[in-house]
């Protein structure tokens, strides 16, 4: 795999020179490779949004830079290229709130239309967009703000994804959805991650969520990467999670409570299937 | 940039002045533009430059924020000290075509811009000492004789507060609303007025109907804690004049009445 994005020594500070001033970002060194699902986890205020926002150049490092594809997206002069807009698509939370237009097809062009694309190339993209977030066709002439929440969520990140950006990061997708709605959002970022091999990066505080469907897990804490692993090796320091304030999956304590009552099992499971397997690994061990 | 606004803001604290009645400040405040007007000489701008910063200085309040504060209005101090510099007849010093400059007009700049910017800084110190709550709490009590002439005051300053509770999520909120189209590659920096003013609507539409939503969530928590306006209503702080607040009073009344005074001899 290659790396699509990196940054080196990142770090921001807010409202430098004011007695608000703030450390958000701290020496962030970091990867991410073309074609993964990375899920960004870390408590309230850890930095998480304000490293996404540095991947697309909404923010500017106070110091450090961020490469794509081996390149600054910041040149000489200090300015970014609106291309890198273009190649990051960012979906902020709640995007449902930043619906502006009469009609869900022309929202969902908002995008694809300030990259000058010919009307035809639009048209074709908001409709395949709406396909991948599961909307149907025939809603594209109708008012977004007729829908549900949950729909109106949808044609917001259709907007995003209508860009054919390389890296799509979602900042908190699920936020503020009931259960079944929280599943179908990320049943569709895997579905659009499969078909369009775009890389994903996926902020939550929720480690259920993200630990099915991230092929690695960065976890900030205070302004830094704590772990920036595959979830087995993260959640085998289960300890250090617990003590940056955040939440191991469900299936993971139990097998904890198990290790701790004698039962020789691998506590870096967290997955159902992964912890039955775990199981029977332990018993067939303890038969012998 | 939207945040640097210090205007309007206010700044806690629990100084003598942050504890004084509101209903006091405001009437001070108001005594205290009223003598700004009536100063004449360099000694009753000394008298007022003083206890100015006496009261700066008690509030705890940093004089660099109170200074950054005026930065808004520095084009109307300037444009005032310009247009006193050359339109003001005298002993001309200085002649150029239309243009003079008279020893008169100096001054007369120089003690507009002064006035201005203590007048400025006078009334920031008592947004920046007192919170939203109080003072229309206290300017609801001040004006409370109006209502007998059916002024709906409780109503316009409950209106009062709640804009004023708001300016600060709206900016927020635009902040964010901003973030979100520019990363769908809104581009709110180039092109003709036109262009400008169109590239807008992406942020003036989410931000009318979030202004609107949170309007309506207002509204329905505020009949759920049974609020129906004035009659009836009592106060959890009740506003009561303490003997600080008496002291301050006196001691105002004393400079403002030597600054009229001073005034009265052209000091």
């Amino acid at each position: 795999m290659s790396t699509i994005l990196e940054t080196r020594g990142l770090t921001y500070v807010y409202g430098a020179g004011t007695p608000f001033e703030r450390v958000a970002l701290d020496h962030v060194d970091l990867r991410i490779e073309k074609g993964e699902i990375l899920g960004v986890i870390g408590h309230t205020g850890s930095g998480k949004s304000t490293l996404i926002q540095h991947f697309n150049g909404l923010l500017k490092p106070s110091a450090g830079e961020v490469l794509l594809d081996g390149r600054s997206i910041w040149d000489e002069k200090g300015k970014c290229a609106r291309e890198t807009r273009f190649r990051v698509g960012l979906v902020f939370q709640y995007p449902e709130y930043q619906l502006f237009e009469e009609t869900i097809a022309r929202d969902i062009a908002f995008g694809p239309s300030n990259m000058g694309l010919p009307q035809e190339e639009i048209d074709a993209r908001v409709r395949e967009s709406m396909r991948a977030v599961g909307l149907d066709e025939k809603l594209a002439g109708q008012s977004p703000f007729a829908l549900s929440g949950g729909q109106k969520r949808r044609v917001a990140i259709a907007g995003v994804i209508a860009m054919r950006p390389d890296v799509l990061v979602l900042d908190e997708p699920t936020a503020g959805l009931d259960p079944a709605g929280r599943d179908e959002i990320l049943e569709l970022v895997k579905q659009y991650h499969d078909t369009s091999g775009a890389t994903v990066l996926i902020v939550s505080h929720s480690m259920e969520d993200i630990a099915r469907l991230a092929d690695r897990l960065l976890v900030m804490d205070h302004s830094r990467v704590l772990f920036c692993d595959t979830p087995r090796e993260v959640f085998a320091h289960a300890e250090e999670i617990i003590a940056a304030g955040l939440d191991i999956p469900m299936i993971t304590k139990v097998m904890r409570e198990l290790a701790r009552r004698g039962l020789a099992v691998d506590t870096s499971v967290f997955t159902v299937p992964q912890a039955l397997d775990a199981i029977r690994a332990a018993k067939k061990g303890g038969a012998r | 940039m939207l945040k640097d606004i210090t205007i309007g803001q206010f700044f806690p604290g629990n100084s003598a002045v942050h504890r004084l009645d509101p209903r006091v400040k405001i009437v001070l405040t108001i005594a205290f533009i009223i003598a700004l007007f009536l100063a004449a000489g360099p000694v009753s701008y000394a008298v007022i430059l003083v206890f100015l910063a006496a009261i700066i200085g008690i509030s705890g309040i940093s004089p660099r924020l109170v200074v950054r504060g005026l930065r808004p209005i520095l084009f109307i101090i300037l444009f005032t000290a310009v247009l006193n510099l050359f339109y003001t007849p005298g002993d001309y010093i200085w002649q150029w075509g239309w243009l003079h400059i008279s020893k008169q007009g100096i001054a007369v700049a120089f003690f507009m811009v002064l006035r201005l910017m203590l007048l400025i800084i006078a009334t920031s110190m008592l947004t920046y000492t007192t919170s939203p709550i109080q003072l229309t709490d206290g300017l609801e009590r001040l004006l409370g004789p109006l209502k007998r002439l059916r002024v709906p005051v409780h109503e316009l300053s409950m209106m009062m507060s709640i804009a004023l509770r708001f300016i600060p999520t709206l900016i927020e909120e635009t902040e964010k609303i901003i973030a979100a189209q520019k990363a769908r590659g809104a581009d709110f920096d180039s092109g003709n007025i036109l262009q400008r003013a169109k590239a807008l609507v992406p942020i003036l539409v989410p931000l009318f109907i979030s202004a609107f939503r949170r309007a309506d969530e207002l509204a329905t928590a505020m009949e759920c804690r049974l609020y129906r306006g004035d009659v009836g209503r009592t106060r959890m702080k009740q506003l009561k004049i303490e003997r600080l607040d008496v002291c301050a009073s006196v001691l105002c009344t004393v400079v403002i009445a030597a600054v009229i005074v001073l005034g009265r001899f052209g000091l």
